[in-house]
């Protein structure tokens, strides 16, 4: 799994940032496992399309992301943790589809602005490393 | 981030605690339950599903700790959860507990001490409104002393003073109603009161409408000490009339509670107008322009928007104008403005103070080391819990910060445990009263400031010890630890715990230096030859004045009272000087003298400013000063009879060239009447200890009488009987005249007074110094012995010599503490000059000094290395090779 983890990120940084990342310590990656915001945003995405409990949110990530960013699943949680206490979420406790008690959680409105800046700042960056990354020697 | 949310989450989190910590549980529960769920549906039997979910969910308690800490909030638990740890840890090994606890609570104690008497003395004026800005006057050689009309004269020509007020010592019989008792006085201008802001607490003050030329205000205004131990908190005392030196003044009010007068360690008894100093002080001429005498200090506050720069050119400017306008009386000396309270004591006083201060700090930063290293050492011991935890998911962050929450609860505990102490020996030295004859206090009740400087110095020491295992912590392999055992290899190389060592036993040598210095500056104030001999003569001080003479019926009953002493079996001989003998409370008045060949006797002309006393015919015998020459003082050198003059040596060569040159020559006073030298004595000490060697001249005090003087009567009897004896001598020739007795020693303590105290502290912070420094020592051989045991086991066995194995061992501790030793030296060595303010001849080229400081720090590392070295060399290879 972790190997996973590496994989994607050594695809999504390159290798210099992800050499950058190993550099700065291999604890570094312990405790994020993931770019640092990138899993803040994909709760945020996940939770925008209806109230969640955690173990969805980890389900509809792997769902609209094609299975291609797996993290820890305990990871989840300290994130939500986070995204709840800076006001991006709020969450409130309800019964499953299986029938278990379980805290479900939603957007709020800060959490919603927060989301479609962060989707234009990733969209941004995707198309500049896409221009970049397609740069060809005589275009110089 | 919205802070009112955050705010409200780590509310919720303080105070809900428990619940929140459920309700996390249960979620995290939750899920690994909704995870078995899909398991157990895509074929898995339960209890493989449940396993398997909790594998895939990861390490539980790891995000469970990190959801908390991104909740927020979490501060405090943590903080909980850590000082209970710490706590059961430091229960587990209590003797580097009670070690760590002893050795800061010592050290902020210290600091305590002396930030308490930094703030009483220097941060905090006196205890006046708006005293931060309330300047005293000094005049070239550091004093504030000048005649009263120019006192006025500035008070009237300056532009940068709001107002200008001024007082002077007026030391009085006081009657108030049965016996006269001694008691001590300002002398102040009527605007005193109004100059400082201060309101009465009975009664009324004096004020400047009240003054009317010479003895037109015979008011008194009482201390409120003075009033609650004299007077008994009488409140009917307003009004009531009593007697000063036999005459009526009339006590108009007292003054508030805090108010002690003027000066910081000096209290008055009462304030009286200066105008009415006549009455108390015969002889006194409140016109005299030449009479240095009047005012002690001067002082005001300076007009909003001038700077002290401005207010002394201001003063110096009036001072020009005096010195053109009065050529005969005034000579212009630079003058200079310093905060009020400490008068000239100020700079020697801030210098000292400072360098205590800087010593304290020292003994702090070289305990920090010391506990820096035994923190080291404990994480060293401990490297293997610390894998432990490492391995099992702790963060190092979380590790360290455990660590420091150990090291801030023993500086808070040592620290609390300091401060006690500090504030228990401030509270003493508040109280002490160290001279019974003199009214010296020291106000130096600590105060809040100095709480909260000795609980910060406390945490940021904590933090400073705290940090030094980070490194430990943050290299550790637990792979490897757990593998081998603790075990680092002990390298060849610096560690960080060799530089502490250094830097502390370097400390330790500074302040044993300073303190071996002013040891031998105080030995040699002790011994040095004052030009009389204290030890066996007595004092009797005495105001005739107190008891209504006048000056012209004083000369024929001192000679009745000192003819009546020398009748006193024992006594060997009686002779009396007037006003104050030399060294007692700084007493010296100094006096122009011209050659004889001078006529314009402007100050420009001035030969020599020497001391002057005036003393009776048998007093350099009494005293014991030696007569190089000539004569003393004969009882027909009186009125009639030409002026005459006995001289130091320092006088005789620095005006005639030698001794025997000076022998019946003639030189011209002030006042232009010439004095026939009759007599050459040894030099001696006149103002203080550590005064440079200063002319002074003796005439007769029956050619210039008064009605105070010391006489000083010379025995070798036991000096109480001799007290007792001479105390009934003088009530059988007049029963009314208060006299105090005391040795001439016992008198001098005022003058050693503060080398007295700057060795005693000295002293005590090199003794803690050079304790830090065992312990480090020890602390570090016995480690290094302890962790080599088998080293030296095999080297034993292997046939190392004894001298071998002491040398494998504690080499290394001896090598630093040679390095240590030697820094420490050096600076302490240049320490010294900030010394030679306070002690006699501080000097750091004193061979017994030096010796002293290199005998000293061997014998600490002999005393610290001696229990490891018998450990080492007890080491039985037999044994400790068959133990693992």
């Amino acid at each position: 799994m972790r190997g996973g983890v590496r994989i994607v990120l050594l695809d999504s940084l390159g290798e210099r940032s992800y050499a950058l990342l190993i550099c700065l310590g291999e604890g570094a990656l312990d405790q994020a496992q993931i770019l640092p915001g990138t899993l803040d945003l994909l709760i945020l995405k996940a939770v925008s399309l209806g109230p969640l409990h955690g173990y969805g949110i980890l389900l509809r990530i792997g769902q609209i992301s094609e299975s291609a960013l797996l993290i820890e699943q305990g990871a989840l949680y300290p994130a939500l943790f986070r995204l709840v206490r800076q006001g991006l979420l709020k969450a409130n406790w309800g019964t499953s589809d299986n029938n278990r008690r379980a805290k479900f959680y939603e957007l709020t409105a800060t959490g919603r602005k927060r989301l479609s800046e962060g989707a234009e700042g990733w969209n941004r960056l995707a198309l500049a490393m896409a221009a970049a990354l397609a740069a060809r020697p005589e275009e110089i | 981030m919205n802070l009112l949310t955050w705010f409200r989450s780590v509310a919720e989190k303080l105070f809900h605690g428990s619940q929140v910590a459920e309700e996390m549980e249960s979620e995290l529960h939750a899920h690994i339950a909704h995870r078995a769920d899909d398991l157990e549906r895509s074929g898995l039997s339960r209890q493989e599903a449940e396993r398997r979910a909790r594998i895939e969910f990861g390490g539980y308690q790891r995000y469970r700790e990190e959801s908390y800490e991104a909740m927020g909030g979490r501060f405090f638990q943590t903080l909980l959860m850590d000082a209970r740890f710490a706590f059961r840890v430091l229960r587990k090994s209590p003797g580097f507990t009670a070690a760590a606890i002893t050795t800061l609570a010592l050290a902020i104690g210290a600091n305590a001490v002396v930030f308490g008497i930094m703030n009483a003395m220097i941060l905090r004026p006196l205890n006046v409104p708006e005293s931060e800005n309330l300047y005293g006057t000094e005049y070239g050689d550091d004093s504030g002393w000048q005649a009263y009309p120019n006192y006025v004269e500035l008070r009237n020509r300056n532009k940068s003073f709001e107002d200008l007020a001024s007082f002077t010592f007026a030391f009085v019989g006081l009657d108030t109603g049965n016996n006269p008792s001694r008691a001590t006085g300002f002398a102040t201008s009527g605007n005193y009161f109004d100059v400082l802001r201060v309101q009465p607490y009975l009664g009324r003050f004096y004020h400047a409408v009240d003054e009317h030329g010479p003895d037109s205000a015979p008011y008194l205004v009482l201390t409120y000490d003075y009033w609650h131990s004299h007077f008994h908190d009488d409140r009917g005392v307003v009004g009531r009339m009593v007697e000063i030196n036999r005459h009526p003044f009339t006590i108009v009010g007292v003054a508030p509670p805090g108010f002690h007068g003027t000066l910081l360690f000096v209290g008055p008894d009462f304030m009286m107008p200066v105008v009415n100093s006549g009455q108390v002080s015969p002889g006194f001429d409140l016109k005299d322009r030449a009479n240095y005498g009047g005012v002690f200090e001067a002082f005001g506050h300076l007009k909003p928007g001038v700077t002290l720069a401005q207010a002394i050119a201001d003063m110096n400017s009036v001072s020009a104008y005096m010195a053109k306008t009065y050529p005969k009386e005034f000579v212009h000396k630079s003058s200079s403005l310093s905060l009020q309270g400490l008068t000239s004591f100020r700079r020697p006083a801030v210098a000292f103070v400072a360098g205590l201060m800087v010593l304290a700090g020292l003994i702090l930063l070289a305990a920090c080391a010391n506990l820096g290293s035994l923190f080291a050492a404990h994480a060293a011991d401990r490297s293997r819990e610390v894998a432990l935890r490492l391995s099992l998911g702790s963060s190092r962050a979380r590790i360290l910060r455990q660590m420091l929450t150990e090291a801030v609860m023993i500086a808070l505990v040592g620290g609390a445990a300091g401060l006690a102490m500090g504030v228990v020996l401030l509270r003493r030295l508040s109280e002490w009263n160290p001279f019974p004859t003199a009214p010296v206090h020291f106000p130096v009740t600590p105060d809040a400031k100095v709480y909260v400087v000795a609980l910060l110095l406390a945490l940021v020491s904590g933090f400073l010890f705290g940090i030094v295992p980070l490194r430990q912590v943050m290299r550790a392999n637990p792979y490897e630890i757990v593998k081998t055992g603790s075990s680092a290899r002990l390298g060849r190389r610096i560690t960080v715990r060799d530089a502490l060592l250094v830097v502390q036993i370097a400390l330790c040598a500074v302040l044993v230096t300073s303190s071996l210095v002013a040891v031998r500056g105080l030995m040699r104030s002790l011994y040095c030859n004052p030009g009389f001999d204290a030890r066996h003569t007595m004092l009797v001080s005495m105001s005739l004045a107190a008891d209504g003479y006048n000056i012209d019926r004083a000369p024929a009953m001192q000679k009745r009272l000192m003819e009546a002493l020398e009748e006193i079996p024992g006594v060997e001989r009686v002779g009396l000087v007037n006003d104050f003998a030399p060294l007692l409370y700084g007493s010296g008045a100094r006096e122009n003298v011209f050659l004889n060949e001078a006529t314009d006797l402007r100050q420009a002309n001035v030969a020599l400013s020497p001391y002057r006393y005036n003393v009776s015919p048998g007093y350099f015998e009494a005293a014991g000063t030696s007569l190089l020459a000539g004569r003393g003082m004969a009882w027909n050198d009186d009125k009639s009879a030409p002026l005459v003059a006995v001289v130091n040596q320092e006088f005789a060569t620095k005006i005639f060239g030698s001794v025997t040159n000076a022998m019946g020559r003639f030189y011209k006073l002030q006042n232009g009447t010439r004095a026939r030298i009759v007599g050459v004595v040894e030099d001696g000490k006149y103002n203080s200890i550590t005064e440079a060697q200063q002319p002074a001249m003796f005439f007769s005090s029956v050619q210039f009488p008064s009605t105070g003087a010391y006489v000083a009567v010379r025995s070798h009897r036991d000096p109480q009987e001799l007290a007792a004896a001479i105390r009934s001598k003088v009530s059988e020739v007049d029963a009314g005249l208060p006299v105090d007795i005391d040795t001439w020693n016992n008198l001098l303590g005022v003058v050693l007074f503060p080398s007295r105290v700057a060795t005693m502290a000295l002293g005590v912070l090199g003794m803690m110094g050079a304790m830090l420094s065992i312990t480090g020592i020890f602390g570090m051989a016995a480690y290094s012995v302890s962790r080599r045991m088998r080293e030296l086991g095999i080297r034993v066995a292997l046939g190392a010599k004894r001298s071998e194995v002491l040398r494998t061992a504690l080499g290394r501790a001896v090598k630093l503490l040679a390095i240590g030793s030697a820094v420490g030296l050096f600076f302490g060595l240049l320490a010294t000059k900030v010394l030679a303010f306070i002690v006699y001849q501080a000097t750091p080229r004193d061979p017994l000094v030096l010796a002293g400081v290199v005998l000293a720090m061997a014998l600490l590392g002999l005393v610290a290395t001696w229990i490891p070295a018998q450990r080492a060399l007890s080491v039985d290879p037999m044994i400790l090779l068959r133990e693992d």
